[in-house]
């Protein structure tokens, strides 16, 4: 599948939720498959700081693959971690680097990829793409 | 005291977020306008603008009365025994930087600051920075576990050497109303001049300044139903001309040359610049607002939301609250086991509730405590029982999705 496949199947799979209640409790379910950074690797050079919750991210390529695994203290965080990991993973740097995340707003989750909401989750995009970019060379 | 008459006077309650009625407990951070503050703003714009303190056309004149009106309206609602002792800031945070500035220039290396472990980001850097900037000591006045000073060590820190104390009158994270009186009686007996930040206070309790005694007094207009951008610095006559200027330029002045300049008078010696004039209306409006209160009815009806909730909250199974003094206002901090606050607070907006979550820019306060931060849920005047209720259900609501 290519990103904008699974940023499709996302879409698809968050269109059931009507609730905002139950498109939460979905996200946390998410959360609980997301590729969990190993705990040695949750060090400092890896914590991404917001002001309320914690992102830790790893990142590697192998056979032109990226491979994240990240972490989040926020659960909510997490879910929402797990949907930007499931779209890129096993993607080519290339295609990671250029990757605008746009089904984040459309499944209505915007608010927590502004940059005034201080979950992380801003520099977590940003850090993955920067590892992409700095694979791709 | 009627609430829902009140509440009428506060058009935003009416909103819905997310489908559902607001119920907002984030005063703490700032609180909402009556349609008094947002009529006279919108008047101001619409019929009288114009600078003031310069112009003779008859706008400009009429908006120098406002705003000289709008001071004198704030003069007696604290109790101030001039006019010119009010000095308008764009804020809390302004005015202490304001007095760090200039007061702080008058002091010499080896001199003494006293701030307490409780204090807003706000009440300690500027302090750190004067420190650094003239060689002086920072010392601190420690906090117990249940968030009240400890004024047996405040007594042992003070010395000749100290030169200003400046604490909270009321904790915006606990919510610890401090026994400012004491501090400044034992802090005036060593010569020391005190500042209380008061940008938890005007809005919950009477504050008299001159019965206070203390030296300077700094709030902010938007946590007391006022605009944002505009704020009070309340300082003593003798000490204020006493001062240098903080910032040069317009209005400040008395005469300018191109190698000297003399000072304006007070208060307009610290206001440089055209201010912010409707900010400064509204904030008098807002006065007349609280005017309109009896405060003890509003501490009385505050009191019993804190403590209605604080029950409420105190069934939940995991809770702990942070902020247990004595004497406190209507800000209930907590945490739930096993739920972060970032998760508690984004499911709480989705039914409606604005709390605040974090540190709530007191991190020393979370330090102590060894946790990252807290939910908040700060009341105002304008907050019900029926709110309460509601908060309480959505909690329960999201407390099994979260740990699930």
């Amino acid at each position: 599948m290519t990103i904008q496949e699974k940023e499709q199947e996302i879409i698809d799979e968050f269109a059931i939720y009507d609730d905002w209640m139950d498109k939460y409790e979905y996200i946390i379910e998410l959360g609980k498959d997301l590729p969990l950074i190993k705990e040695q690797l949750k060090t400092d050079d890896r914590l991404i700081k917001g002001c309320q919750s914690q992102v830790w991210l790893n990142a590697e390529c192998e056979n032109n693959k990226m491979k994240f695994t990240a972490d989040s203290d926020a659960i909510i965080t997490k879910g929402i971690i797990a949907l930007l990991i499931r779209v890129v993973n096993d993607e080519s740097p290339a295609d990671v680097a250029k990757s605008e995340f746009k089904f984040i707003s459309e499944i209505g989750l915007q608010e927590h990829l502004s940059p005034t909401r201080s979950n992380g989750l801003v520099s977590m995009v940003k850090e993955m793409k920067l590892n992409a970019l700095k694979a791709a060379k | 005291m009627d609430i829902q008459k009140i509440r009428s006077q506060f058009p935003i309650l009416e909103e819905k977020i997310h489908g559902k009625p607001l119920v907002y407990f984030d005063n703490g951070a700032t609180t909402q306008k009556p349609l008094s503050v947002i009529n006279r703003i919108e008047n101001y714009y619409t019929k009288e603008n114009a600078n003031i303190h310069r112009g003779v056309h008859t706008l400009s004149q009429e908006a120098t009365t406002a705003y000289e009106n709008a001071r004198n309206t704030i003069q007696t609602y604290i109790g101030a025994q001039h006019n010119h002792e009010i000095i308008f800031t764009k804020g809390t945070t302004d005015g202490i930087n304001l007095v760090a500035n200039s007061f702080g220039e008058l002091l010499k290396p080896g001199d003494e600051i006293i701030i307490s472990a409780m204090e807003h980001h706000s009440n300690i850097v500027p302090w750190q920075m004067l420190c650094e900037r003239k060689g002086c000591k920072l010392r601190i006045i420690p906090m117990n576990a249940k968030g009240e000073l400890e004024l047996e060590v405040f007594e042992r820190l003070l010395s000749e050497r100290t030169k200003l104390v400046a604490v909270t009158h009321i904790s915006n994270s606990l919510g610890t109303v401090n026994d400012v009186e004491q501090i400044i009686k034992k802090s005036h007996a060593v010569g020391a001049k005190v500042l209380i930040d008061g940008a938890q206070s005007i809005q919950h309790i009477k504050v008299d300044v001159q019965a206070l005694d203390c030296d300077f007094y700094v709030f902010s207009g938007h946590k007391l139903f006022g605009p944002t951008g505009i704020g009070v610095l309340y300082g003593k006559e003798a000490l204020l001309n006493n001062m240098p200027p903080y910032q040069g330029g317009g209005d400040m002045i008395k005469e300018v040359t191109l190698t000297k300049t003399t000072y304006n008078d007070l208060p307009h010696k610290f206001e440089a610049g055209t201010p912010n004039i409707a900010g400064g209306i509204g904030l008098g409006t807002a006065f007349e607002f609280l005017n309109s209160l009896n405060m003890d009815d509003v501490v009385a009806h505050e009191q019993e939301l804190l403590n209605y909730a604080t029950q409420a909250l105190t069934k939940i199974e995991g809770i702990q609250f942070y902020g247990e003094a004595a004497n406190k206002t209507s800000v209930i901090s907590f945490l739930i086991e096993g739920l972060h606050p970032y998760d508690v607070g984004t499911l709480l907006d989705k039914m409606g509730i604005a709390v605040r979550t974090g540190h709530h820019c007191t991190q020393p306060v979370m330090d102590q405590f060894k946790i990252p931060g807290t939910i908040r849920a700060s009341f105002a005047i304008y907050n019900t029982k029926e709110e309460v209720d509601i908060f309480i259900k959505a909690l329960e609501r999201i407390i099994p999705i979260l740990k699930n």
